[in-house]
């Protein structure tokens, strides 16, 4: 579905990126786990077009992502949760909402995806005219979670969406994005929470200082002693 | 001074409040989305009461055309202003477009020097403007009524905009982050543009209501009401609608309000004004409407 290679990012003078080679295929649930500053992040934002490559290419079924704007390769599919929400705190819960599907023109499916999304979040629903940034960290979380699956992803990039959240709303989380892979969502996973997102993949990649350096499936890297002791604590 | 006196003053006023409010809504529309105070933003407004000018003198059109094609003129000078002098600076830190937009400033003026001319010019008045409206003792111009009438349209119609057209959601999810907005698949370039269209359009309806009252036009022309409408802007609260329009309401107020109750003071009218605004700013330092959710989240 999604297939990256060789891909080099910089951010002025710096390689944030050093040639990294990934896949996502479809139906599928990928972690990218590794430290502060690894690269993570920026190789979600390349992804989305919010950053640009300087070398290397991003496959997207027949796109080349790396050269199209944000809002072309929203219209193929891919979205993404931003680290940190990144909710627009003046608007309310449903214009949030509403603002997911932008690009949308189908009225009626997207009444259908409202009420999904609100059979997922119910306190979205009662939410629904208040002022985003009124909401708690975890409702904020799940409004951002909301918000992108409005426009109907078929890839979810989730960045850090356990960062700052208490530990019982982080195991909700997990469990969210668990469900919404079951309902058809391939998802590329983003965490410095290494357990849990291991836990939760099929296959799993390992970033240090802009380079992959392991590769597996979860099991395999939560068995692995490099991962044990460098992100597990053990 | 007497009740009709009063009323004539307010009348006066309000009108007056309501242009200073629309010039400083430009202000805050193109703050609110893009953090740059446009200090080219008056001369926008010059230019609109000469493509007015021209297309009724020069080319001969009807009064109500000329208006509505000066409108459209300034909304796409505004585009342009905007593509040529801020889209390029905006990757670099926010000074730099403010430096750009004062250079625009001058730019716009001196153009107006050398292809309009130095000299006043006077803006075609119709017939309908001109009319004294007497209601007993209270003597109104029938301008500040077209004015106050057409004024609060545009209000009704930006805020419809804002609040429920696709466009104007784009506008209010840019304010607070232009790269989440492109993950909604929000076209910033064309959300930008489209917000310098709505302000300078904004403009150019003021400007006509303006010109209307004093009706001598000159390539300076700008400088005072833009002043007038950035500092009602800022005492609004720099970004806020509402504040922009309740600053220029309230400054237009004092322009009028405050010579005719205390004729012996007319003099000190500015200094007497500044010094209010200086009240309001130091009890309210983000202005009476602003919000520090304006900041970024």
């Amino acid at each position: 579905m999604l297939e990256i290679t060789d891909l080099h990012v910089y951010y002025g003078g710096i390689h944030a990126i050093k040639g990294i080679s990934m896949k996502v295929e479809e139906g599928r649930i990928i972690s990218l786990i590794g430290a502060n500053g690894a690269g993570k992040s920026t190789t979600l934002r390349t992804i989305c077009g919010l950053k640009e490559a300087t070398k290397g290419s991003i496959k997207y079924e027949d796109a080349e992502l790396t050269k199209l704007d944000t809002s072309e390769i929203v219209k193929r599919g891919i979205t993404m949760v931003p680290e940190g929400r990144r909710i627009f705190p003046n608007l309310t819960t449903y214009e949030n909402l509403v603002a997911g599907a932008y690009l949308r023109k189908d009225k009626e499916e997207m009444r259908k995806d409202l009420e999904y999304i609100y059979g997922l979040f119910p306190v979205l629903k009662e939410r629904e005219t208040q002022r985003a940034g009124t909401l708690s960290g975890g409702e904020q979380q799940m409004l951002a979670i909301g918000r992108a699956l409005m426009s109907k992803p078929k890839l979810l990039l989730f960045d850090e969406p356990s960062l700052g959240l208490a530990p019982v709303l982080v195991k909700e989380v997990f469990q969210m994005i668990r469900r919404i892979h079951n309902d058809g969502v391939t998802i590329l996973l983003v965490e410095q929470n290494a357990y849990e997102a291991l836990k939760l993949c099929d296959y799993g990649y390992v970033l240090e200082t802009g380079s992959i350096v392991l590769q597996g499936t979860g099991k395999e890297l939560l068995e692995d002693e490099r991962v044990k002791k460098a992100y597990l604590g053990g | 001074m007497g009740w009709s006196l009063f009323m004539q003053h307010l009348v006066n006023a309000i009108s007056l409040g309501f242009v200073f409010g629309l010039v400083a809504v430009g202000y805050a529309l193109v703050y609110g989305v893009v953090k740059l105070v446009n200090f080219a933003h008056g001369d926008v407004f010059m230019m609109a009461a000469y493509f007015m000018f021209y297309a009724s003198v020069l080319f001969g059109f009807p009064w109500l055309a000329a208006v509505i094609f000066g409108v459209v003129m300034t909304a796409l000078l505004g585009v342009g202003i905007e593509k040529v002098a801020y889209r390029p600076l905006r990757k670099y830190p926010r000074i730099n477009s403010l430096v750009s937009s004062i250079g625009m400033s001058f730019l716009l003026q001196n153009f107006a020097v050398v292809v309009f001319g130095g000299i006043q010019r006077s803006f075609p008045v119709p017939e309908m403007m001109r009319k004294t409206i007497i209601l007993g003792e209270v003597r109104i111009q029938a301008v500040s009524i077209y004015t106050i009438v057409f004024s609060i349209l545009m209000v009704l119609l930006l805020t419809f905009i804002l609040q429920k057209t696709k466009i104007g959601l784009a506008m209010r999810i840019l304010s607070t982050d232009f790269d989440t907005a492109r993950l909604m698949g929000i076209n910033v370039d064309n959300t930008i543009s489209f917000t310098f269209a709505l302000g300078s359009a904004l403009a150019a309806v003021s400007a006509v209501f303006y010109a209307l009252r004093y009706p001598q036009i000159f390539p300076f022309m700008g400088q005072y009401p833009g002043s007038r409408a950035f500092i009602a802007a800022v005492v609004g609260g720099i970004g806020s609608i509402k504040g922009a329009l309740i600053g220029g309401f309230l400054l237009g107020m004092l322009t009028v309000l405050l010579p005719a109750a205390f004729p012996e003071y007319s003099g000190y009218r500015e200094a007497l004004i500044f010094a209010l605004l200086v009240i309001v700013l130091v009890f309210k330092p983000n202005g009476l409407f602003g919000q520090e959710a304006g900041e970024k989240a």
